[in-house]
């Protein structure tokens, strides 16, 4: 069983979101609704062997799956994952799980459709975690699209057309772009898309110079940095709680996945001459977008916009070079760390926002003030949130920009400088937004009927707060599965691949 | 028990309280919820000193971890302990001032819905303190560092119906934010440089650094030890209001006054005064930082002391009182006099805990009045108070053989001792801070228990203070004395701590200096260069005993400066209540600065903070919006459909034409074939 424990982080939820689709239309959404959370449940259970089996001295690839797919293009049904990845899967089949109890009620039409959407695509990202086949990652990394689409398009806002159309032309072009990449790539390592032997290609800098141009446009947008992140506020705003919880706590981590994954060890030499390039962006994300944030009058959009800021750190952390040559150790593993943190903390504030949302049905702060006078367990939930958020010690979202920061005073100071700024405009953006939201007498007939959480809430808020603060408290539990793989990457990034 | 076991007990006591407390308030009651904090608190004190008792003792420090938090790149990020006597005395303060601040609230919140609330704040506030000062390590300090400020911000916000409370706590967050930012950039630097974060690992490195020097700008060097200890500094000016970060200080007395006189006076606003004398080993390497640190400490401990002056917030004389004090303590490490500064420290604690509780236990007499302008008479209704209230207020001003004296006094002749460039003004600012707190702390108190019953004459004229002029939105307090009421003496539950804490204000001074300041109580725990800064040890030379410095007071100038200061007070609030308001018509712009508390509130939150959300509004609308949606996105989609319609003309429909195209196209790619073929040959 544990040779296919990959195949079954991916194809589990496919299945489950098949079966829910099956149950047809809403006069059987309870079924649906039960059958999504087994089925996620069941998702997620199969992924923690992943963590308990895994082999902390084993840099490279674990739970191995490979058979020919498509053998007359080399294309192989590749899996496995490292300290790193491994990680992004249990986040991806945990966030799954919350997400079906957070629309448990709240979804009331197509519940079929919305869960079995969530499911799928569940698998669909996990394969894109898993994939050791260039071109079996670009099938999943695609493929999860579809059911986002759906998401936004059918459960989504008033302007979800926009939005839509405006994802559609960020992803469009990097990712033919990336396809081409990957062809080249397949050609001059003899024909294999296997990403390792990518990896181990001697490439000339313009052709690396290329290659990253087409990788950055494919990542870049999905982290997103800036300049091309203005597709995230939009489609946060259109997207339901789920579809955001998904897009931020997920979705966003496969860019940075995507550079760690690919730019960083196919093509070395170029990152490190056009690294100031991605520090550059990855603090203007931090500085200009923390300060976009402080005046935004939308708490979804607001929190989207943090997320663009806290996302500066994870991409600051990869491409500070030490000397020009070498990774930084507690940069890399701050920003994975933030990456990780990111998924929690991410998914609990837009949760949050959509527990309110599903009562005063408004995104706006103004609508809101005195919340904590009828809902205090939420606000206290929030609190926590809020600071996490803030990267305050103790909780999860301290640990990553605390390792980036002193990973940045190690390789520039001034880095560090800009990067903890974000101690201040991170605490004013969030606490500015708790206090007109949560503080305060009550300020309208709205907020004076809101009801405080029910059981589901509770449990959804309880589950994320106990592992934002065990993150916070135990960071080691995460770091030590990663240690050596993240060690095998620093020192492969180091070696050059120019002939 | 071993003692590995009772540290960890003692910060745990209080946690386990708060989330007792925190969690289950609801179910369990009030009584139970104040008996198993106080019981944790307790706990907490009792080991903490015995430990200071074994310590006292010969006992060993301890300096050990408890779990690893991180490991990156094999670099061991600890949470742990270093108990030695600095953490010890500073473990009992703590506690000792806790615990009465956790029994004065049981009568002070009585009447407040969120008393379950208020105990675990408070408990949850004396464990992070704890965990702050057994660090020993910077993760630890910096966790604990930030986790008393956010409990500070819960505990400003308590009543957080009241928009002056919340705005306080905003403004409390980020300028101690302000202060973390350089505080974390210090910690960066060290374990760039060091290596490490261990507190024993880095002074020990520390020497073999003193002369590294960091390149920050191209053309610029500088000493590695100045960067890293005034960065470390930045953070302690945010914790300690130290000038320009002390305008949260201030506001934070829209918290209820217990935390008021636990957080805002005795313990978490003293943080930054320890850190630095536990670094100590870092600052006595650069005497840049040390010179910067006395400067900042200096113009805190006079300018903040005159806006005391104009006060009429009972609570807030008080607190600009502390920012005074604390501007001392600073003062006194940037002299090299580490000892002295926490020696005030520790009977500041006392105190000014004191003078606090006392305030609160005045507010509660005058049913939540707390303008000094409505007081008076007082000390027939509250004896207790009045009495308590003259102690801290005569320990407060340095009056000789209390404890505020040795601490002030010692800290007055280190300064005069110290041959750092800033030595001159701060020696200046310490000696006339000595006349105005005296002035501030007996008008504060001539008004309050003497003279005439202010509450009795003019019920007409209640004028609160303006910060609270939205009470009427907050149900928790009714304000002020009815007509037929008079001002009552608080219950033992509040009179009790009073009297515990004076105690400790007349004696603890006497008690400690000999061994403290001149004796081996902080020997390997406190370093000082003896070459460079020779003042403690001239000091030493020239103190005898105690009582000795008493009486050679009396031909000191700070005993005249603050016996003037007393009777001016005297003067100005009993004989001639019109000298003041004349002084004061008479310095118009003066007044005006002060009463504008020197326009940095308004410098903060209308040029940063109204700055800041500008630069913001345009990144959003110009940068994101106008730019990078409008031309950007929006404009290669406008580019597309310009292309796309004009392809789209030669999607006809009409089967020929696209037969057309296809022979063409067929012809094109046979001739390119047929051409490469004949060049080939």
């Amino acid at each position: 069983m544990t040779g296919k424990l990959l195949s079954l982080a991916i194809w589990l939820p496919i299945l489950a979101g098949l079966v829910v689709l099956a149950t047809g239309g809403d006069k059987r959404a309870n079924v649906a609704r039960w059958l999504s959370l087994i089925g996620a449940l069941a998702g997620f259970l199969v992924t923690i062997p992943l963590y308990t089996g895994f082999d902390m001295l084993n840099g490279g690839m674990q739970f191995v799956e490979l058979k020919p797919w498509i053998e007359s293009y080399n294309i192989n049904y590749h899996l496995g994952v490292d300290g790193i990845s491994m990680w992004f899967v249990l986040l991806n089949s945990f966030t799954t799980l919350m997400v079906v109890l957070a629309g448990w009620q709240v979804i009331e039409q197509r519940v079929g459709q919305y869960m079995a959407a969530f499911l799928i695509m569940s698998g669909l990202i996990n394969g894109a975690f898993i994939a050791q086949d260039a071109i079996l990652f670009y099938c999943f990394f695609e493929a999860m699209l579809i059911p986002m689409y759906l998401i936004i398009g059918i459960w989504g806002g008033p302007n979800r057309v926009y939005a839509s159309i405006k994802f559609f032309l960020y992803t469009l072009l990097g990712s033919l772009l990336t396809l081409v990449a990957f062809i080249y790539l397949y050609y001059q390592a003899d024909g294999s898309f296997a990403i390792a032997d990518f990896a181990r290609l001697p490439l000339g800098m313009t052709a690396q110079t290329l290659i990253l141009v087409a990788f950055f446009f494919a990542f870049a947008v999905k982290v997103p940095m800036w300049p091309v992140h203005t597709w995230l506020p939009d489609a946060h705003v259109e997207a339901p709680t789920g579809g955001s919880m998904v897009l931020a706590a997920i979705t966003l981590k496969l860019g940075a996945y995507g550079f760690l994954r690919f730019a960083l060890p196919i093509v070395p030499d170029a990152c490190r001459q056009y690294a100031w390039v991605f520090v550059l962006l990855s603090l203007i994300a931090v500085v200009y977008i923390g300060l976009v944030a402080l005046v935004q009058t939308d708490m979804k959009k607001l929190v989207a916009y943090s997320s663009i800021s806290h996302m500066g750190f994870v991409t600051l952390g990869f491409f500070m070079f030490a000397g020009g040559t070498q990774m930084n150790s507690f940069a890399v593993e701050g920003a994975l760390i933030q990456m990780i943190s990111h998924g929690f903390v991410s998914a609990a504030m837009f949760f949050c926002i959509g527990v309110m949302y599903d009562r005063v049905h408004s995104r706006k702060i103004a609508d809101y003030g005195g919340v904590a006078n009828k809902m205090p367990i939420f606000a206290s939930f929030l609190m926590l949130f809020a600071m996490a958020n803030s990267g305050l010690p103790g909780t999860s979202g301290f640990v990553g920009e605390f390792s980036v920061i002193l990973g940045a005073v190690q390789v520039n100071f001034w880095y560090a400088v800009a990067g903890a700024t974000t101690l201040i405009f991170g605490a004013a953006y969030t606490l500015w937004m708790y206090k007109r939201v949560i503080f305060g007498d009550v300020a309208n007939e709205h907020v004076a009927e809101l009801t405080d959480v029910n059981k589901r809430e509770f449990l959804v808020l309880a589950v994320l707060a106990v592992t934002v603060l065990g993150m916070g408290l135990y960071p080691k539990l995460f770091t030590d599965v990663m240690h050596v793989s993240v060690n095998d990457l620093i020192w492969h990034v180091s070696q050059s691949k120019l002939h | 028990m071993d003692m590995k076991t009772i540290y960890l007990l003692i910060p745990l006591a209080p946690l386990f309280g708060a989330l007792v407390a925190g969690l289950f308030g609801w179910a369990i009651g009030r009584r139970a919820a104040h008996t198993v904090t106080i019981a944790g608190v307790a706990v907490a004190f009792a080991l903490s000193a015995y430990v200071l008792k074994t310590l006292v003792d010969g006992g060993a420090n301890f300096n050990g971890t408890v779990y690893t938090w991180m490991t990156i790149n094999g670099v061991d990020l600890n949470v742990g302990f270093l108990v030695d006597k600095l953490t010890a005395m500073m473990m009992c303060v703590v506690t000792f001032v806790s615990l009465m601040v956790h029994i004065y609230t049981i009568g002070y919140m009585q009447e407040d819905p969120g008393y379950q609330r208020f105990f675990s704040y408070i408990s949850l506030f004396t464990f992070s303190m704890l965990m702050l000062v057994m660090a020993n390590n910077f993760v630890q300090l910096f966790f604990g560092w930030e986790a008393v400020g956010l409990v500070s911000y819960l505990l400003i916000g308590f009543w957080f119906k009241r928009p002056t409370a919340t705005f306080a706590n905003l403004k409390a967050f980020l300028v101690n934010r302000v202060g973390d930012f350089g505080f974390l950039l210090g910690i960066g630097l060290v374990l760039a440089y060091f290596g490490t974060l261990d507190y024993a690992e880095v002074f020990a490195k520390a020497p073999a650094l003193k002369d590294a020097t960091i390149n920050l700008f191209p053309s610029a060097t500088w000493s590695l030890m100045s960067v890293t200890c005034i960065l470390l500094f930045i953070g302690a000016m945010g914790k300690s209001a130290q000038f320009p970060l002390h305008v949260w200080l201030p506001d934070s007395m829209e918290g209820p006054t217990p935390i008021s006189a636990l957080i805002h006076a005795a313990t978490m606003v003293t943080a930054g005064i320890f850190m630095v004398a536990r670094m100590s080993p870092l600052f006595e390497l650069s005497d840049t930082a040390l010179n910067f640190v006395m400067v900042i400490g200096a113009i805190t401990a006079l300018f903040m002391g005159f806006l005391g002056v104009i006060q009429n917030d009972i609570k807030r004389i008080v607190a600009y009182s502390t920012l005074s004090q604390l501007g001392y303590m600073t003062v006194a490490l940037g002299a090299s006099a580490y000892s002295v500064a926490v020696f005030h420290l520790m009977t500041h604690a006392f105190f000014k805990a004191l003078l606090f509780l006392a305030a609160g236990s005045v507010i509660i007499g005058m049913h939540h009045d707390q303008d000094i302008r409505n007081m008076g008479g007082l000390r027939k209704y509250m004896p207790i108070t009045w009495i308590t209230s003259l102690i801290g207020s005569l320990a407060l001003i340095g009056t000789p053989f209390l404890s505020g004296f040795y601490s002030k006094d010692s800290i007055i002749e280190a300064v005069h001792e110290s041959h750092l460039p800033g030595a001159g003004f701060a020696y200046f600012a310490v000696l006339a801070g000595v006349f105005v707190t005296a002035f501030y702390s007996f008008r504060l108190y001539f008004r309050v228990f003497h003279g005439k019953e202010q509450w009795m004459l003019n019920h007409d004229a209640h004028q609160h203070h303006d910060d609270h002029a939205d009470e009427e939105v907050s149900a928790d307090h009714h304000h002020g004395l009815g007509p037929n009421d008079k001002p009552h003496e608080s219950p033992w539950v509040v009179t009790l701590p009073l009297v515990l804490l004076a105690i400790p204000s007349v004696f603890i001074g006497a008690f400690g200096i000999a061994s403290m300041l001149y004796g081996h109580f902080f020997d390997g725990v406190i370093f000082v260069n003896a070459e460079l800064h020779p003042g403690m040890e001239h000091l030493k030379e020239e103190f005898r005993n105690a009582a000795a410095m008493g009486v050679g007071s009396f031909t000191h100038a700070p005993f005249w400066l603050a016996l003037a200061g007393v009777v001016v007070a005297w003067f100005f609030y009993m004989k001639r209540p019109d000298i003041p308001a004349a002084i004061q018509a008479k310095t118009g712009p003066i007044n005006t600065l002060l009463e504008n508390k020197y326009y940095m509130d308004h410098i903060y939150i209308n040029g940063f903070a109204a700055f800041g959300r500008a630069l913001g509004t345009v990144l959003w609308k110009v940068g994101d919006v106008l730019m990078i949606d409008g031309l950007l996105v929006n404009g290669s989609a406008k580019v597309v459909g310009f292309f796309s319609s004009v392809v789209r003309r030669l999607q006809t429909g009409y089967i020929y034409h696209y037969a057309f195209a296809m022979i063409i196209g067929a012809l094109v790619l046979v001739s390119w074939w047929v051409f490469r073929i004949l060049h080939s040959l």
